[in-house]
């Protein structure tokens, strides 16, 4: 089963590869991982999705909390919460793709944010879902190039995951 | 007062009281070499190879309970160490290694001797740090000792770029008496809840059994062990690393258990219905094939470290406490509580295990011309009335010595059980012997295993530390031997070596005493005579049988009551119970 992982850990350098290093010397998998410094620059706040049989998720959860750098965690996947995907796509446009992406992109509330002659740049942020359904709505013809952040979850309600 | 790098972290040895720095210089950690010539309080133990420094301080770790500390250079003095803080991380002994780096400004420039240390130790490591500013080497330092020797304990590195530690700049030096980090938090006390469901499972088991290991002897929790025990009246059981946690000669005591345990011991965990297990992982040298292990058990688990607890084997009552805190709890519940252990259904279980015991599954030759490696582990016992440090390597000898060798005092048995390091005894004992002076220290070795450290052998000359080494020499890799006998149908491949030196010149050459002993008759008063020599490193060369077994052995993929056991003459086996 997919589980969304937030840590929130020292930012200190090498706290990344910590993470990374446990993962991969355990077997374990990482779909995707995302890292930036919290409101607080001393802490950092680490989303990881992961999958794995509920043992091998325990076992995750106790080996991510046993790093001295690990401050705390949730496992949202236990909890009703919310989750966000940042896309860049960078696509042709051409001609007949011209106005065909651009009225895809605003369907789907993607921002155009670079334009040249020949292609813009859309982002979209949304569950990771809408942004494959709206990489499914391409023409793959016209992609150029596709970055994505990977999800971040936030718990839903007052409570949150602070010091 | 204003230091230098350098001598902040000598200062900082001293405030921790650390007695012994084992280690050996290079380029990068000149500077902290030149700080520890102008003083005397900690005491340098120059070795011949880095991983004998990090076994040496290990062992020192071991046999006392305070962190072990270890100075090496960058780059090749860094990689040497790592085996000896693997061996360390998967025993779980505090230790502080400080490294030398290559000066800040030409880190990741493939610098001459630089390699990442921070990067390579971190999966075999609690934690590392790399000093980047002077002003974070005092707190760091701090750091290193509380997160090593707090919780599950563990080896912290510390590596140090040269220019942090230049003579010619100084800062005032701060030294934190007490530390409190956010991110780090061990816990001591179990859940009262989860305690008191453990009691009343265990107070109405039919057939219990007491597991306890290498986290009764690094918590210091043998007394309370010990009490529990003996309140209940339970069979005990040790891993290799818990051995001496529980007395050895006491009756309730069935032995070691996993793959060379005993039948008794092994069995007793098969047919249990409750079982305790005491600061011990269920490492699958412990619980052979997981599927089959222990069928009928409801399962407590009490361990400082929740990553341990249904890591491989899940269990029904977890505690995460430190187990002589948690022990005590228990004891105290235990004497308050209304439920009456079923003394009937206790007796009818000690008498299984009595008949289990009735095999005798460590009986051997004794009437052997030659010279069997059991009967040399049992006279060693005997000269040392058990009161002996042992140390050992790896292979054969060491399951010998954990066989034959009753451990009565917890930290008396000092071996490599989770990394299995070759080459760990001998630095071991050079170790344990400069903590304890005044003791005994035997160093239970084979032919094999002494030559990855021989060199410590110098170290030994240099600082008169009188161990005696039993080597037990049967001229083959005695265990990797006893495997492909079993399983590779006698194909000896690479298992023998064809040059194996006279020990009794090397020793000379060091400037020991060497001995070699051929006769069973000889090999007690040889130990006699080694032991008497207070003085002496002694070097026992002693050729022992080529194709003797350990035995109990659980094969791979084979459970507790699937054990094979040695079929010794005039030795009775009721296969039946088997």
């Amino acid at each position: 089963m997919r589980h969304i992982i937030s840590i929130l850990m020292e930012n200190e350098a090498g706290a990344l590869s910590r993470v990374a290093g446990l993962f991969s010397a355990r077997g374990y998998n990482i779909e995707s991982l995302t890292v930036a410094p919290t409101e607080d620059v001393t802490l950092s706040r680490m989303t990881v999705v992961t999958s794995g049989s509920d043992e091998i998720i325990e076992q995750i959860t106790k080996q991510l909390n046993k790093l001295i750098d690990v401050v705390k965690l949730i496992d949202l996947a236990e909890a009703v919460h919310v989750e966000r995907e940042l896309m860049l796509v960078k696509v042709k446009a051409t001609e007949s793709f011209r106005d065909e992406v651009k009225r895809l992109s605003e369907i789907f509330r993607g921002k155009i944010i670079d334009v040249t002659s020949t292609s813009y740049v859309i982002e979209m942020t949304g569950p990771s879902d809408k942004l494959d359904a709206f990489v499914g709505a391409l023409d793959e013809n016209a992609v150029i190039e596709i970055v994505r952040s990977g999800p971040m979850g936030i718990s839903r309600g007052e409570k949150g995951l602070h010091l | 007062m204003e230091l230098s790098g350098g001598e902040i972290v000598v200062q900082s040895l001293k405030d921790e009281g650390v007695e012994f720095l084992f280690g050996y210089p290079g380029g990068a950690v000149l500077h902290l070499y030149d700080a520890i010539f102008h003083q005397e309080e900690v005491k340098h133990i120059l070795v011949r190879h880095e991983q004998a420094a990090v076994h040496s301080a290990d062992a020192y770790a071991r046999s006392t309970g305070r962190p072990g500390v270890v100075l090496v250079t960058s780059g090749p003095g860094a990689t040497n160490a790592v085996t000896g803080i693997a061996t360390a991380h998967l025993d779980s002994i505090p230790m502080v290694i400080i490294s030398g780096q290559v000066g800040t400004p030409v880190i990741g420039s493939d610098a001459f001797q630089e390699v990442d240390m921070v990067g390579i130790t971190r999966p075999c490591v609690k934690h590392n740090f790399l000093v980047k500013n002077l002003a974070d080497l005092a707190i760091t330092m701090k750091k290193a000792f509380y997160v090593a020797t707090t919780g599950r304990p563990g080896p912290v590195v510390v590596d140090i770029p040269k220019d942090i530690t230049d003579p010619t700049i100084k800062i005032p030096y701060i030294y934190p008496k007490e530390i409190s980090m956010r991110s780090y938090n061990p816990v001591v006390k179990g859940h009262s809840g989860q305690i008191k469901k453990a009691v009343d499972l265990l107070l109405t088991a039919k057939r219990p059994m007491i597991y306890a290991g290498g986290g009764v002897v690094l918590g210091n929790g043998s007394a309370e062990l010990i009490e529990f025990s003996h309140l209940l009246n339970y069979p005990v059981t040790n891993t290799l690393m818990g051995l001496g946690g529980f007395p050895a000669t006491d009756k309730q005591f069935i032995g070691m258990l996993g793959m060379h345990g005993t039948y008794e011991a092994n069995m007793g965990m098969h047919e249990s219905d409750v079982i305790i297990a005491i600061g011990a992982r269920f490492d699958d040298r412990v619980t052979g094939v997981l599927a089959k292990f222990c069928p009928y058990a409801k399962i407590i688990h009490i361990d400082i470290d929740p990553s341990s607890i249904s890591k491989t084997v899940k269990v029904d009552v977890p505690i995460v406490g430190q187990v002589t805190a948690v022990l005590k709890e228990m004891i105290a519940l235990i004497k308050a509580s209304d439920i009456k252990i079923d003394q009937t259904a206790l007796e009818a279980w000690w008498n299984q295990v009595d008949k289990w015991r009735g095999i005798k599954c460590l009986e051997y030759d004794r009437d052997s011309k030659i010279i069997k490696p059991q009967y040399v582990i049992e006279q060693l016992y005997e000269v040392t009335k058990g009161d002996a440090y042992v140390t050992s390597d790896v292979g054969q000898h060491q399951m010998f010595a954990a066989q034959y060798y009753h451990f009565d005092k917890p930290r008396r048995w000092i071996n490599s059980g989770g990394l299995g390091t070759m080459g760990f005894g001998l630095p071991a004992a050079i170790g344990v012997k400069l903590a304890h002076p005044d003791a005994d220290v035997a160093c239970v070795t084979g032919e094999a295993s002494i030559q990855m450290c021989i060199q410590e052998l110098a170290t030994a000359t240099q600082y008169r530390t009188p161990v005696k080494i039993i080597n037990l020499n049967n001229q083959y890799m005695g265990m990797v031997r006893q495997w492909q006998e079993f399983s590779y149908e006698s194909r000896y491949s690479q298992s023998y070596m064809e040059t194996i030196p006279d020990f009794v010149k090397l020793a000379e050459a060091y400037g020991h005493v060497g001995m070699k002993i051929d006769k069973p008759e000889d090999v007690r008063p040889a130990l006699e005579e080694a032991f008497a020599m207070k003085d002496r490193l002694v070097f026992m060369d002693i050729m022992t049988d080529r194709t003797e077994n350990v035995y109990p052995m659980i094969e791979a993929g084979k459970a507790h009551n699937e054990m094979k056991l040695r079929v010794a003459p005039g030795t009775p086996i009721n296969r039946e119970l088997a």
